[in-house]
């Protein structure tokens, strides 16, 4: 009987994926009614159902689809032209479908559900085409092509009982396979033929994916990268071991070990990848529905679907992604005559685009709707009490946007089936926040709005900080490292202030409030430390410094769950296991802000906001400072800044008359930035040149500086000094005469040098 | 006729049992690392081949005074809905295998805690064997 469990087991999972491609062709087969294939592939996919229902002996199942397929040869024929209604009609046929499988997945049988009503339907829009359609499509179809000979002429031709007989399943194989189904057992054949038909969905045609894939058990998976994580440890302390050896083929082969260890975990890792497009794959039907529901007609376009996130991230975007979804189609476009008015087409666009950015990705929603009414939202957090009326009024469009992420706020003028199930976006924000992601809004009234999402791409493995605090070791996930401070001597004391009883250090001119973990943590610290380490954290936009006793590194360490039992402590976000066997937890940034009162209530996030509405009044830019040639310092405004580099000095090329490095696959073209100050060199010729990667659009440069000095906010007021080209002006910044850099108007020049010589 | 199978261990001068089958395995002594906030009955985590494991006190569960420094404690590590827990214990005893009929519910006179972990007593000769309700002995209160 465990062979038959299996061969049930696989029916679900292709019949599943299968449905999955059943939403996507009808919805694309809406826009697109005349298309021969796409009605193929359905037809294709309900009749293998139905053939596999029949062969287990799932009566309702086989019913259903039955009268679907009836319906859907009339269609392929052309007999019927496909409309909405009968699209409605189909699509819940496919629910039902849907339904069925559940039920048989749970049950093992087909369900008590009644569904001779959709079946009446059904053959009532097939009835509506003719009375004699049954004996014009049997006909029509018996002049085909070949290929779908079988397929096509049977559903007429025999009963829907005549199904289950292992006649018709090996009839059925013959379509996807030429192997003999008799052969191998007839009950294997539905299976295989649906793959083959899955296949040549997906890949428009081709049946190769079948032979370079199989199918693996995420359990399974899961395992593996268990054990892969235990390998690793075996590894490192294989390493430190040899650390004490002399045997040169010992050292050697533990050197292969450690390699091959290294490509092991990362093709593991690799197979818990999927692309984004599995959880994409639904979303045309879900926008094709709600559309129908709200009148109104939407465009669904979808780019990126090959990006590729940990299974787990997936899973846990996906709620709030058709979330966002089914706000962009309910709200945000508007119904065709409001938009034929306003001069748009009458058909919204609404794009989704995933794409890779700075080791994260990013997910955009966008819409051409109506945007976010700022006014409206102000005026709706009023009334709700979520802000004062003073308030709304200091608020810029930006801030009031972020209203909506606020708990206990919808903008939906009325609650609809739609959205406003109580679901409001601040679910969605904290359910991306709690994989490590963050969400922003831009929107222009009248235009649209666009939601990114920012992702990590993996949960399983981060980069952390590694922190030492009341003797425990702690991991502190990057993504919420801002900056490290070090305070030394007199300064590790009197840095320190007091706001009554709380902690602050003046970082830049601003204070942050500091958060002693071991204090937090009920540790105790012997030794009065010299110096102090303050571990500069963001959560949900506050800014707080943690003082720990040490800063150990960064390691790439794999996240594991705490269990149930631990789940009550919200400082902890998980525990790792280090390089020598030992456990270290990795600490909740957000639990700890929370804890101690930084965030989480609303009063809190009130807080927030009046302080970015100060903020945004000063209006600062952030500034890279550098030093440049004998005593001078020059500023980098930081948006321009894309990374820091070290380069040896002995990988400098010469192409053109520039000084060239290969970077990332490219030529970046490296400027001296002492003499293009003309300043005095500073003398030394260091090996290892540091260089700050300037990005403008797609241009880059690399600033040969001789130090990086601080990162400064800086209110611009500067005064023009001379006529130096790539000089914007001059300001003082922290007490030293300071050189702005104009790095667009430099890297114009670059690229300009570079057109030249190219051109001649 | 059918006997029943107990993995023993002894706290303090206690001897329990839990059934067999509910044990995954007996490790020696492991480093721990303690959670800061967590109830004091979890003494910290262990890496069990690469598996985060919480190891619970039984003392501290039951109620009694820690052992003293020197002596190290056994993990009996129990499988339990929510994955493997250790239990830590004193000294590990032999299997043993008993005799259905000489179960008895604990007495009515055992009150607090330990009434809740007791499951009921087997009659040794000489000896009482105390049978450890695994899912309670295991539970940690919501955290501080």
């Amino acid at each position: 009987m465990g062979e038959f469990d299996d061969i049930l087991k696989e029916f679900l999972v292709e019949s599943y994926e299968n449905l999955d491609q059943l939403d996507q062709d009808l919805v694309a087969l809406e826009s697109d009614p005349e298309n021969r294939d796409r009605l193929a592939s359905i037809f294709r996919t309900i009749h293998t159902i139905k053939g596999s229902a029949g062969f287990f002996g799932f009566d309702r199942l086989q019913a259903v689809t039955h009268a679907g397929e009836n319906l859907l040869v009339k269609l392929r024929d052309g007999e019927l032209r496909l409309t909405p209604e009968i699209n409605d009609v189909l699509l819940a046929m496919v629910d039902a479908v849907r339904d069925m499988l559940a039920a048989i997945e749970a049950t093992g049988s087909d369900g008590d559900k009644d569904y001779s009503e959709l079946v009446r339907r059904i053959e009532e829009i097939q009835a509506a085409a003719g009375s004699d359609a049954e004996q014009t499509a049997a006909e029509s179809s018996a002049t085909d092509s070949a290929e779908t000979d079988t397929e096509r002429s049977e559903p007429v031709e025999q009963p829907a009982t005549d199904h289950g007989s292992p006649g018709t399943a090996a009839e059925e194989s013959a379509m996807g396979q030429q192997e003999p189904a008799t052969k191998r057992g007839p009950a294997e054949a539905p299976t295989q033929s649906a793959a083959a038909s899955a296949s040549a969905n997906r890949s428009g045609g081709g049946g190769h994916v079948k032979e370079s894939t199989i199918r693996v058990d995420v359990n399974l998976l899961d395992k593996l990268m268990n054990l892969v994580g235990e390998l690793v440890l075996a590894r490192n302390q294989i390493l430190q071991f040899s650390a004490t050896q002399t045997d040169a083929a010992f050292l050697n082969a533990s050197q292969r070990l450690s390699l091959v260890t290294t490509e092991l975990q990362e093709s593991v890792m690799k197979t818990r990848m999927q692309p984004i497009g599995t959880i994409w794959s639904k979303l045309p039907r879900v926008v094709r529905d709600l559309a129908r529901q709200c009148g109104r007609q939407v465009k669904l376009e979808m780019e990126g679907k090959d990006v590729e996130l940990d299974k787990s991230v997936i899973e846990s975007i996906k709620d709030p992604l058709t979330h966002m979804i089914r706000n962009a189609v309910d709200h945000g476009i508007e119904p065709p005559e409001e938009r034929v008015a306003k001069g748009k087409p009458p058909e919204g666009n609404l794009t989704l685009r995933a794409f890779h950015e700075g080791g994260q990705v990013i997910i955009e929603i966008s819409d051409d709707g109506r945007g976010i009414d700022v006014e409206k939202v102000k005026e709706k957090a009023v009334r709700k009490g979520l802000i004062t009326p003073e308030e709304a009024e200091q608020m810029t469009p930006r801030q009031a946007m972020k209203l909506i992420f606020l708990p206990g706020f919808s903008t939906a003028e009325k609650v609809t089936n739609v959205s406003g199930r109580g679901v409001g976006m601040d679910v969605v924000r904290n359910n991306i926040e709690k994989i490590g992601g963050s969400v922003d809004i831009q929107s222009h009234p009248g235009q649209g709005t666009t939601f990114r999402i920012k992702l990590p791409l993996t949960l399983a493995i981060i980069p952390a900080l590694i922190v030492k605090s009341g003797g425990e070791r702690m991991a502190i996930p990057q993504v919420s490292l801002l900056e490290l401070v070090r305070l030394e001597g007199n300064e590790a004391k009197e840095g320190i202030e007091w706001v009554h009883e709380a902690p602050v250090y003046r970082l830049r001119g601003q204070l942050l409030p500091l958060v002693y973990l071991n204090e937090e943590l009920g540790l105790t610290t012997n030794e009065e430390a010299e110096s102090l380490n303050i571990v500069v954290l963001h959560a949900e936009n506050r800014r707080f410094g943690l003082v720990v006793d040490e800063i150990v590194d960064t390691q790439e360490i794999v996240v594991k769950p705490l269990g149930k039992r631990l789940k009550g402590l919200s400082m902890f976000a998980g525990a790792t296991i280090m390089g020598d066997g030992r456990v270290a937890l990795i600490l909740d940034v957000f639990g700890i802000a929370k804890r101690v009162g930084l965030v989480g209530d609303q009063d809190r996030a009130l807080a927030e906001l009046e302080e970015k509405v100060q903020h945004s009044e000063e209006n600062t830019v952030m500034m890279l400072t550098v030093a440049a040639g004998e005593g001078r310092c020059a500023a980098i405004p930081l948006e321009f800044v894309a990374r820091l580099e070290e380069i040896p000095a002995d990988s400098i090329e010469q192409a053109n008359g520039y000084e060239v490095v290969q970077y990332r696959g490219h030529l970046l073209p490296l400027v001296r930035l002492a003499s293009l100050l003309n300043a005095m060199p500073s003398g030394d010729d260091p090996a290892k040149l540091h260089a700050v990667v300037c990005r403008v659009e797609n241009k880059s440069v690399g600033l040969v500086v001789d130090r990086i000095l601080d990162i400064v906010e800086w209110r611009p007021h500067m005064e023009r000094v001379g006529t130096h080209p790539f000089v914007a002006g001059s300001t003082i910044i922290s007490g030293r005469v300071t050189d702005l850099i104009d790095v667009e108007r430099l890297l114009d020049s670059v690229e300009a040098v570079a057109d030249t010589t190219v051109a001649a | 006729m059918s006997l029943h199978t107990y993995c023993t261990f002894y706290i303090d001068n206690f001897f329990f049992g839990v059934e067999v089958e509910k044990v995954q395995e007996i490790v020696r002594y492991q480093e721990m690392t303690r959670v800061p906030l967590a109830p004091e009955v979890v003494r910290g985590l262990i890496n069990l081949r690469g598996q985060i494991v919480v190891a619970i006190d039984l003392r501290r569960q039951l109620g009694l005074p820690d052992r003293t420094d020197d002596h190290k404690p056994m993990n009996v590590i129990v499988r339990t809905a929510d994955g493997p827990v250790s239990l830590l214990v004193d000294d590990i005893g032999d299997v043993v295998e008993v005799d259905p009929d000489q179960f008895d519910s604990p007495p009515d006179t055992l009150q607090g805690i330990a009434r809740e972990l007791i499951r009921g007593v087997y009659k040794f000769e000489g000896r009482l064997l105390l049978v450890l309700d695994i899912e309670r002995a295991t539970a940690v209160s919501a955290a501080a």
